[in-house]
């Protein structure tokens, strides 16, 4: 109960571990504010903060040890800050820092406090990141500093009173949730790594009567006496996910099937249809660093040719669209099947390709494919039961799971729009690179199952086939397969959505 | 506390290595004698009809080729070793679609793959357990992947109707591909969409 006490913004997934650190963690002299919780591989700590002049500074020492910088001091009271031969160069009374070589601002000047430099906590953000070779996401409002790409859902709730109670719950970005019942709570489970959790201080009621996180990533809501079951539904909206659950009174007061027009249905065209636009786009250079993929005959490797040509894509719709363009991996690296569809996922990528040269036993075989997934009827089953209309029904009651939807068959929403990506890409490569017999195949391809959004496996031809081999190495081939996948991307943005529906 | 994922993978694995342990010792306690006792009873019945010179029992089955242009596979009707009950006649299955291919054949496993052990269970999910040389003989290539893949996965299913999807191992190990491409994490079903 003492939760609610705080205010929303406090009330994010640190409060516990952050909060108590930072009553017995004081600076001296300066007010103290909130720390960060620096959230990494290594756990959570907290980043101690202070305030001036309403700025909120971090000491730079605490920064190097929590970031292994070095801090060195320069002539004429300059501070430089490396970290694996990168610098950044701070200049006393100066809001201007250089970050290898670039200027960049920052909403006040380092201080100092005697042998203490202290910088605004934009420096983060703003300078550190530049160089540093994680990615760091800091989230002021929510005192939290992430470390690496985790899932970390910004999620908001909100209860509409009345007779049939209802919870709002926000995801951002989508994040897929089950929810279940054990007792008189129900447990609102995220598929995350942590929650960046905003819980509004409210009166108690009948029915709903706490709401609390359970770490790591799990939202509880106490029920009342009255409750008498739940029923939960989910709608993907722009950037969110929402989960909307109504709480329905035991029998004695209400009847056991409300009227439908107590509680208007979920907007279901809003579940088939995305929002349009493309934001983000993901490329997938397939294999890299021990995985060579396939070898051709003169030497080509599978790996160097995907990330050419991933890197020309990128450059390509970054440079002519404004499209961000997300790569799984930069160079040649090893890189987890898993974790290629989790950097699409966490970067909100709204289409990814995954780019592959092809092999084939007969060297004859020449030709592009595009691949998209299938799904076995268990799978989708397994899918639909937890998709289709039986969620909207699904009425509480005893104990109850009702599971929104399977992370790793986070594809199988997709597929209908995956095949479109798949036709237009065809459309675009015939006559302009050579095409395979069978130009689109459905397989249940590892990388693309657990991928939530439209995504396809472009096999951009056969290095087994030695004119082919010769032929995808040149630039002219290239030329024509970056300028058909651009062609396609702008036509899927384009294209009304669930057109081919 | 805050459960990273690092921890929740090896949480993962651990839950799987338990898994698999269980189902190890549950096919040790419940399986395998009885496989044992088919297994053994074989040479005991086939050996009679060798030693009296005549060819041993045969079925028709359909094993699996790479077709001419190397994008599908091709089906072709061949005599297989008759084995008594499901498993071994799955056993003789596979170990007539991984022998080297005859003739014009192009086999779409790689040469050398052995065949270690294979259990069904009651449901109808195969287990098929290869040396590592399905997966270290493996060309690449998502084409040749998903034939290699339902070879080994229409052979069973097209010719047992008792068998109703495939699991590969290799080693004994559950494997999340052969070359970076097909989910081997889920048991496959038959899929003739492949089969020109």
């Amino acid at each position: 109960m003492t939760l609610f006490r705080f205010s929303s913004s406090l009330l994010v997934a640190t409060a516990t571990a952050g909060l108590i650190l930072l009553a017995v963690d004081p600076i001296g002299g300066q007010a103290q504010a909130p720390a960060l919780t620096i959230l990494s591989r290594e756990g959570r700590r907290p980043l101690p903060l202070t305030i001036a002049n309403d700025q909120e500074l971090v000491v730079l020492d605490d920064l190097a040890a929590a970031f292994q910088l070095t801090v060195r001091d320069e002539p004429l009271g300059a501070v430089a800050v490396g970290y694996k031969g990168k610098t950044v160069l701070l200049t006393p009374d100066q809001a201007l820092v250089s970050v290898a070589g670039r200027l960049v601002s920052l909403p006040s000047a380092p201080t100092r406090n005697g042998r203490r430099v202290l910088v605004p906590v934009e420096f983060i953000n703003r300078a550190l990141a530049l160089i540093y070779d994680s990615r760091l996401d800091l989230r002021k409002s929510s005192r939290l500093l992430i470390v690496g790409d985790w899932r970390v859902p910004r999620v908001t709730m909100r209860i509409e009173a009345g007779d049939v109670p209802r919870i709002v719950v926000d995801a951002t970005p989508r994040t897929e949730s089950s929810v279940s019942q054990q007792n008189n709570s129900l447990f609102i489970k995220f598929e995350a790594d942590a929650l960046d959790l905003a819980i509004p201080a409210f009166q108690p009621q009948a029915l709903v009567q706490a709401a609390r996180l359970l770490e790591p990533v799990t939202l509880v809501i106490d029920l009342g006496p009255r409750f008498g079951g739940f029923r939960a539904s989910t709608q993907p909206l722009e950037s969110s996910t929402r989960l909307t659950i109504d709480i329905l009174p035991s029998q004695p007061d209400a009847p056991a099937t409300p009227p439908p027009s107590t509680a208007p249905p979920p907007d279901l065209s809003a579940l088939s249809q995305p929002p349009a636009g493309l934001r983000v786009i993901a490329i997938d250079p397939g294999h890299g660093g021990q995985d060579d993929g396939v070898k051709g005959a003169k030497g080509t490797k599978e790996k160097d040719l995907a990330l050419t040509v991933a890197r020309r894509v990128k450059a390509a719709i970054e440079g002519r669209l404004g499209i961000r363009v997300v790569l799984t991996r930069e160079d040649d690296r090893t890189v987890a099947l898993a974790t290629r569809a989790a950097v699409a996922n966490n970067n909100k990528a709204d289409l990814m390709i995954s780019l592959h040269a092809n092999a084939s036993f007969q060297k004859a075989a020449i030709g592009a494919s595009i691949l998209y997934a299938s799904f076995d009827r268990e799978a989708e089953q397994l899918a639909r039961s937890s998709l289709g209309s039986e969620r909207l029904s699904a009425f509480g009651g005893g104990l109850r799971d009702v599971d929104l939807v399977f992370w790793d068959l986070a594809q199988i929403r997709h597929v209908a729009r995956s095949g479109e990506l798949a036709a237009l890409l065809e459309e675009q490569f015939r006559d302009r690179i050579p095409l395979s017999a069978h130009p689109v195949d459905r397989a249940p391809l590892d990388v693309l199952e657990a991928a939530n959004m439209p995504a396809v496996m472009l096999e951009m031809g056969y290095l087994t086939n030695e004119a082919q081999e010769a032929q995808m190495s040149a630039p002219e081939f290239q030329n024509s397969l970056v300028q058909a996948v651009f062609d396609a991307v702008v036509k899927f943005r384009d294209a009304p959505q669930g057109g081919t529906r | 506390m805050f459960v990273m994922p690092s921890t929740r993978r090896q949480a993962a694995i651990a839950g799987a290595l338990v898994v698999v342990a269980a189902l190890t010792a549950w096919v040790l306690v419940a399986r395998v004698p009885g496989w044992y006792g088919r297994v053994k009873a074989r040479p005991a019945s086939a050996a009679a009809p060798a030693a009296a010179g005549s060819p041993g029992r045969k079925i028709k089955a359909s094993l699996f080729y790479v077709s001419d242009d190397g994008l599908r596979l091709i089906r072709v009707e061949r005599d297989v070793a008759f084995g008594e009950g499901t498993v071994e006649q799955a056993r003789q299955i596979i170990e007539a679609q991984i022998a080297p291919a005859a003739g014009p054949l192009v086999s779409a496993v790689p040469k050398g793959t052995k065949l270690r052990t294979i259990f069904v269970t009651e449901s109808g999910d195969a287990f098929v357990d290869f040396s590592a040389e399905l997966v270290s003989g493996h060309s690449g290539g998502s084409t040749n992947e998903l034939l290699t893949v339902y070879t080994l996965v229409n052979a069973l299913c097209a010719n047992l109707p008792a068998v109703r999807s495939v699991e590969l191992l290799v080693d004994g190990k559950p494997v999340e591909t052969l070359a970076g491409h097909v989910d081997l994490g889920r048991p496959l079903e038959k899929n003739l969409a492949w089969v020109e």
